[in-house]
């Protein structure tokens, strides 16, 4: 590992000398998703103070289910914004796929998990006719999707027929959000995730090594790894505390269901962004998309793939929301997409495209289900919570434009 | 100076716009090792002789020869298959992503679908260090972070990577400081040095007579001059510029 070269890898150096380069990154104005963190723990300092509900077990439980769906929807839009673009129709097309779930089981009898496939095949079906409209025509996307946004409303209406409201029964479906996992399978995820945290960093280190390149101190790898065993505790054992409300008649304890499923999403993504040509692509051409054209790169079709993976997602988060509330009416997902896209960009991915990660989106998603949940609980009128939603995006958008702006001129 | 084959000469190259005759049997030859520029007034005909060598827009007509062997250079990936790799006046590198991205941006070498990381971090660092760059502190830097003869630096040496043959700088020192222009001047010229055939265009005359060997001059689409730098001074470029002088096409 010998560092035969003047020009450094920016892994020199100590633990301490790594802490300090990521305060003056920091100070240099690549906070990530730092200030939603701050956000996050002074918010949830004051509504458990106003109100002590806030942090029971039952109410945490409640939090990860709300902020589920909105998540899922955030992750897959973060493609899109990666690119600078937008996606409207998010929200709709998971309306649209749990529509098709519930219908194709309720009144074709198809089997739960072929009726998830047909819900999530939609969505990337929808995405594939943006992505065209988008990179081959020429139209913008807000114009696209907004169209899509009227149009598959419409469509639901259609679908689900006015004012109905179509059931789910199957139980697998209705258990991703409504039961818990067997205490144990909340360690064993927890086990999971420490060994593919462990297994990816140690393969960078040895590749690293292999190309003779200097690797980061050893002791940010066990630093991390102490921190997320050390949270990744807390949260399992905060979540298998009994929360229901009556223990004798039914227990209620464990991780929901969900938890894992928005993990594998949350890796998977992830993975694909920063460890594949096509993450790097995506990156490229939301940066500057003439010089991706340049280097090669197929930029429409790197535009129509992000826009497939957006509305997966939302065909995922369609299946979420149908189980979340065992029904499908003709207006979900209406009203979702604008707080998906205010989690994105409050947990810091930029709206003028190249900056962000998937994890910004769920730490977004956070900020934006506690804000509800909080002012639920401590009883504000649902008007003043919605505009202090807003204002929360604003600033968060505020903070993008500046830093954007900044980092243009310098 | 080098008397071998040159690696890219035209010979005759006629390029016009409608009515607009922009080249008019233009001759041109460079050789490896050696720094040619390519001089003169605003719609001269510089650009589009050089989007003619990138395959951007080719030429009407004329010969191209490559290597002594005639080609046909009809779009960019036959440019850049050959090794003919221009460094734009806007340079095209993605602010957001760091030097190592950019240098091998739409080419990135991968382990079994993973981003080799270390690898491609080794190679760019042996490239830079190989073209004694000193600028640059890490290749982990944003390009955003960059000044503009570093960013220029990180061009140019995206173009040393790929191992091209012949090296189109545009206006590579334009918008950049006296500091930063003589570092700049002196990448270019290891670029040379280092048996690259490097075309430089410029409208700074004190630039073109620091690091070039040859002088070529458009004018109104033609070629009015083909000089050794040794055997000639600003004052005449400039008469070939504003084309007060005209030279016999045999240099």
């Amino acid at each position: 590992m010998s560092n035969q070269n003047t020009i450094q890898t920016g892994n020199e150096g100590s633990f301490l000398d790594a802490g300090r380069n990521y305060i003056n990154r920091v100070k240099g104005g690549e906070t990530g998703s730092l200030p939603a963190l701050l956000g996050l723990v002074i918010l949830a300092t004051i509504f458990a103070v106003a109100n002590p509900i806030f942090l029971k077990p039952i109410n945490f439980a409640n939090l990860l289910t709300q902020t589920a769906t909105v998540t899922t929807l955030a992750m897959g839009l973060t493609f899109v914004l990666l690119l600078g673009e937008i996606d409207l129709s998010a929200g709709v097309t998971a309306g649209l796929s749990a529509a098709f779930l519930a219908i194709t089981m309720s009144e074709y009898g198809v089997a739960w998990p072929i009726a998830a496939v047909i819900a999530i095949l939609l969505g990337m079906m929808i995405g594939f006719l943006i992505g065209i409209l988008v990179a081959k025509v020429g139209i913008p996307s807000f114009v696209v999707t907004l169209a899509a946004f009227l149009a598959f409303q419409g469509l639901q209406l259609v679908v689900v027929g006015k004012g109905g409201l179509i059931g789910i029964d199957a139980p697998p479906i209705l258990a991703i959000m409504n039961t818990p996992m067997p205490i144990i399978f909340g360690w064993i995820l927890l086990v999971v995730i420490v060994i593919i945290y462990l297994g990816t960093s140690i393969y960078t280190r040895i590749q690293r090594a292999a190309s003779g390149q200097q690797n980061k101190p050893i002791g940010i790898l066990v630093f991390r790894t102490i921190a997320l065993v050390v949270i990744g505790i807390g949260f399992v054992s905060f979540l298998n505390l009994e929360r229901g409300a009556n223990p004798a008649v039914t227990s209620l304890r464990g991780v929901p269901y969900v938890v894992p499923i928005v993990l594998i999403l949350l890796a998977a993504g992830t993975f694909v962004l920063n460890r594949t040509k096509f993450g790097r692509h995506v990156y490229a051409v939301g940066g500057n998309a003439e010089a991706a054209r340049r280097a090669g790169i197929q930029v429409s079709r790197v535009r129509i793939t992000v826009f497939m993976i957006s509305s997966t997602f939302a065909g995922i988060a369609g299946i979420l929301m149908a189980s979340r509330q065992a029904s499908v009416d003709a207006a979900a997902g209406r009203s979702i997409v604008l707080s998906a896209i205010a989690a994105a960009v409050v947990g810091g991915v930029s709206l003028f495209g190249g900056k962000g990660r998937l994890s910004d989106a769920v730490i977004g998603g956070f900020v934006i289900a506690v804000i509800d949940n909080g002012l639920g609980l401590i009883g504000l009128a649902s008007g003043l919570n919605l505009a202090i939603t807003g204002g929360v995006l604003l600033l968060a958008a505020t903070a993008d434009a500046i830093t954007s702006r900044k980092s243009r001129t310098s | 100076m080098t008397n071998q084959t040159p690696v890219i000469e035209l010979k005759n190259v006629k390029k016009s716009f409608g009515p607009v005759e922009v080249l008019r049997d233009v001759n041109f030859s460079v050789r490896a090792g050696e720094v040619t520029a390519l001089v003169g007034d605003n719609g001269a005909g510089k650009s589009t002789l050089i989007k003619g060598l990138a395959g951007i827009q080719p030429y009407d007509q004329g010969t191209i020869l490559f290597e002594g062997k005639p080609v046909e250079l009809t779009n960019p990936r036959q440019s850049s298959e050959m090794g003919i790799d221009v460094v734009y006046q806007d340079l095209a590198l993605c602010d957001n992503l760091d030097i190592v991205h950019n240098m091998f941006l739409g080419r990135e070498e991968a382990n079994a679908g993973i981003l080799d990381e270390g690898h491609m971090e080794s190679k760019a660092a042996n490239t830079l260090t190989s073209l004694s760059v000193k600028t640059v502190k890490s290749v982990r830097q944003k390009v955003a972070r960059l000044s503009g003869g570093q960013r220029q630096t990180v061009a140019i040496a995206r173009a040393v990577l790929w191992n091209n043959k012949v090296v189109i700088l545009d206006e590579p020192t334009a918008a950049l400081g006296v500091a930063q222009t003589e570092q700049v001047l002196q990448l270019v010229r290891r670029l040379a040095d280092a048996g690259k055939a490097v075309i430089i265009i410029s409208h700074n005359l004190q630039d073109v007579f620091a690091v070039a060997d040859r002088i070529y001059v458009l004018y109104l689409g033609k070629m009015t001059a083909a000089v050794k730098k040794s055997e000639t001074n600003q004052a005449d470029i400039v008469g070939y510029i504003t084309g007060a002088k005209t030279q016999e096409m045999d240099a």
